[in-house]
């Protein structure tokens, strides 16, 4: 497995301008971690999830304001909490 | 009906691997997930190309219900445990499925893929799919008690428990797709008027199991949702919503509950139906 890549997945396709990007990696050791990736909004309450892809890469389209992340790997819970703008994109490195 | 007759654990699954009378079923949103890898003998069913209509917006019909489950090797008494990714959204909405057709012994895999996974079970490679003999599967009509169509939603308003389990973003307008999703959709954001807005997450557990029978039963009291009254449940395309319906209808023995499965890509593009905007 090669070590994990900056920034999310592919955005072939997709109009970024309109979108309010959030996106990462999970990695441990600076290794990618196949785990899952919880969108939470301001109040705590669930969003979305995406499993991590085999690079350890996770992606969301929100909506402009604060938003937790909270990643779920085999024995490990961790969470960050995040702004995001529209147009912009939200680059998170979650290490577990 | 009560939960150990439709949800199994991972243990009960993985000591019924090779048990041939019992059929594991890998439904995912993403239809790839399988390719990559999956629980050892699991068949997979695609959501879209499955059990969509190619042409219209639709289900396949009975005989094309019998024609798939047929070629999966699937026969009338075997029981059928579904599995899948996204906290078992699509395993839901095909376990509806079943039950509108009529297969007798259907289960889901309590807390799904992501469970399987978190416990670092085995998975094996996609390429090693299991070879099940073809069947003569016979379907019964569709069980409509359980399916809601648009006019019945209509119909609902102010008068039947309208549960809409999309999460806040979505139902207050703010968002118009899950946020895994881009969001670029052409019909109108909001709800269906009096619709009360409780999140299929709040069904599950992070590790996407469900929750006990008393906490769901607390979690629907909590918003003054009256059982005792019919109950649809919608979400964007039926597959949360169907979850929703397999804890009201499966886990908590409610026969009064449809699943709305035109949900908001059908209601929110309907002309002159009524549409709020805004939270609870």
């Amino acid at each position: 497995m090669c070590g994990a890549k900056a920034g999310g997945p592919e955005l072939a396709g997709v109009d970024v301008a309109n979108e309010t990007i959030i996106q990462g990696s999970v990695t441990r050791d600076g290794e990618p971690v196949n785990g899952y990736v919880r969108l939470l909004d301001a109040s705590g309450e669930f969003t979305a999830e995406v499993p991590t892809s085999a690079t350890g890469q996770f992606r969301f389209f929100a909506a402009p304001g604060s938003w937790t992340l909270r990643a779920l790997v085999p024995g490990a819970t961790v969470d960050r909490s995040v702004v995001a703008q529209q147009g912009q994109f939200t680059e998170v490195a979650i290490t577990v | 009906m009560s939960r150990s007759d439709v949800l199994v654990s991972a243990d009960w699954v993985q000591d019924h691997l090779d048990d041939p009378k019992v059929v594991v079923v890998e439904v995912d949103e993403d239809t790839a997930a399988y390719d990559k890898n999956h629980i050892r003998n699991a068949v997979r069913i695609d959501w879209k190309k499955d059990l969509q209509d190619p042409v219209r917006r639709d289900f396949v019909d009975q005989a094309g219900f019998e024609a798939l489950l047929s070629a999966k090797g699937i026969a009338n008494d075997d029981t059928v445990v579904l599995y899948g990714g996204n906290n078992n959204w699509f395993a839901s909405y095909a376990f509806w499925y079943f039950k509108l057709y009529g297969h007798g012994d259907v289960k889901l895999l309590d807390g799904g893929r992501k469970k399987w996974e978190l416990d670092s079970r085995e998975l094996v490679d996609g390429a090693n799919v299991p070879n099940r003999a073809a069947t003569e599967y016979k379907a019964q009509a569709q069980d409509t008690s359980i399916r809601a169509f648009r006019d019945d939603v209509v119909a609902a308003i102010g008068s039947k428990n309208l549960v809409d389990v999309r999460s806040p973003d979505e139902f207050s307008g703010r968002l118009l797709a899950p946020a895994h999703l881009p969001q670029e959709q052409s019909q109108r954001p909001g709800h269906v008027p009096t619709a009360r807005n409780i999140p299929w997450s709040k069904n599950a557990n992070d590790d996407g199991t469900f929750k006990s029978d008393d906490e769901l039963r607390d979690l629907y009291q909590a918003e003054n949702v009256d059982l005792s009254k019919d109950t649809i449940a919608y979400c964007r395309i039926g597959e949360r919503s169907a979850l929703t319906w397999f804890v009201l209808h499966q886990l908590l023995g409610q026969t009064n509950v449809k699943n709305y499965d035109g949900s908001w890509t059908e209601y929110g593009s309907l002309v002159g139906v009524p549409i709020e905007l805004g939270s609870n």
